[in-house]
């Protein structure tokens, strides 16, 4: 797994880069990727395949709305909040949108922190991303109470085509259960990291393999690809 | 890019990289949400928010997601299969336009 760091050894084994590269990693019997983690390879697939399914999404959404005869209910006012007596468009959005860039912030600090070594930081940063995303899912249940509240069934709302809510539901709801679960593995592995699991190289509950810091980054990946989604989320479904 | 593209395993790279890309993603989340708080309608704002988005997307993908830094062997084999999905988009673009004007058609005109 550890491969070698830049130094006087690593000229000689160099890989060819660029095009050659290419050539060379998929020709290379054993291991495609070369000088990457097995780990990090199988969470970067998982990912592509994460990317069709909520491609899948976006574009039955999209099929819904271009073939519906009904006019399509506008996001920008169905999403407004009222603050002190006048309506602001999308803003509870714009503020969801700002808190999941944050938790991506401090999640990339974490796994900068994690290769340092530095166990405090690193726990800190994971507990802060955690809790961003927390305020997160509580902000999607508030927006979805408020909706339904408001009359929005996946079969049909007061304002237009019937198949907003649907969609809205299945977008989001698949987005927001993505949220969830990476906040219970960053409550896990900041635990794992607070303990020393990974200087020890202590065994996990989930794959039983060795702890490193290298788990960090894994999980680091899967939640910016969380943020990831929710910039398309937004660009598609709530300000198109 | 602040750091030399480098094989290194570990990504090691400065704090404050990632602080300027944070403060990035803040200003171009807020000109998305501008887009519609301003109120721009049209080509302008498909435009706008469809270059915004992969702005951001490029950033997340590139800097926080490391992929700046892989091997182009990993990174064509995660970055091209979704360009295929753009395939699929223009296959269902024209199925929902044949289905409008089905039901255009048969269900009178809205």
């Amino acid at each position: 797994m550890a491969d070698i760091g830049p130094g006087p050894l690593h000229e000689a084994i160099t890989p060819p880069t660029g095009w050659r590269g290419v050539a060379a990693d998929w020709a290379s019997d054993q291991r495609a990727f070369t000088s990457v983690p097995w780990g990090k390879v199988m969470m970067w697939i998982f990912l592509l395949s994460d990317t069709f399914i909520f491609g899948c999404f976006l574009l039955s959404y999209m099929t819904v709305r271009m073939s519906t005869t009904d006019p399509w209910p506008n996001p920008s006012e169905v999403f407004a909040l009222t603050i002190s007596g006048r309506p602001v468009p999308l803003i509870l959005i714009a503020i969801m949108t700002f808190i999941l860039i944050s938790s991506s912030g401090t999640m990339a600090m974490a796994v900068n922190f994690g290769y340092r070594r530095d166990r405090a930081r690193t726990a800190a940063l994971l507990l802060a991303t955690a809790a961003f995303g927390a305020c997160f899912v509580g902000m999607q249940a508030f927006e979805w109470s408020k909706l339904i509240a408001e009359g929005v069934r996946p079969w049909g709302n007061p304002w237009g085509a019937v198949q907003f809510g649907s969609a809205f539901f299945m977008i989001t709801g698949f987005h927001g259960t993505h949220v969830t679960i990476g906040v219970l593995f960053l409550l896990i592995v900041a635990r794992r990291v607070w303990r020393g699991d990974f200087d020890r190289g202590q065994r996990g509950f989930f794959t039983s393999q060795r702890g490193h810091y290298e788990i960090v980054e894994i999980l680091g990946l899967y939640w910016h690809f969380v943020d990831l989604v929710w910039v398309f989320i937004f660009a598609f479904f709530y300000l198109w | 890019m602040a750091q030399p593209a480098t094989l290194a395993q570990g990504q090691q790279h400065s704090i404050k990289l990632y602080l300027v890309i944070w403060a990035w993603l803040f200003v171009l989340s807020a000109c998305s949400y501008l887009v519609d708080y301003v109120g721009l309608q049209g080509y302008v704002r498909w435009s706008l928010i469809v270059a915004l988005m992969l702005l951001k997307a490029g950033l997340i993908v590139a800097v926080f997601m490391h992929m700046a830094w892989e091997r182009l062997a990993l990174v064509y084999a995660i970055l091209v299969p979704p360009v295929l999905v753009l395939l699929f988009v223009g296959i269902m673009v024209f199925e929902s336009d044949y289905t409008l004007i089905t039901r255009l058609r048969f269900f009178g005109a809205g």
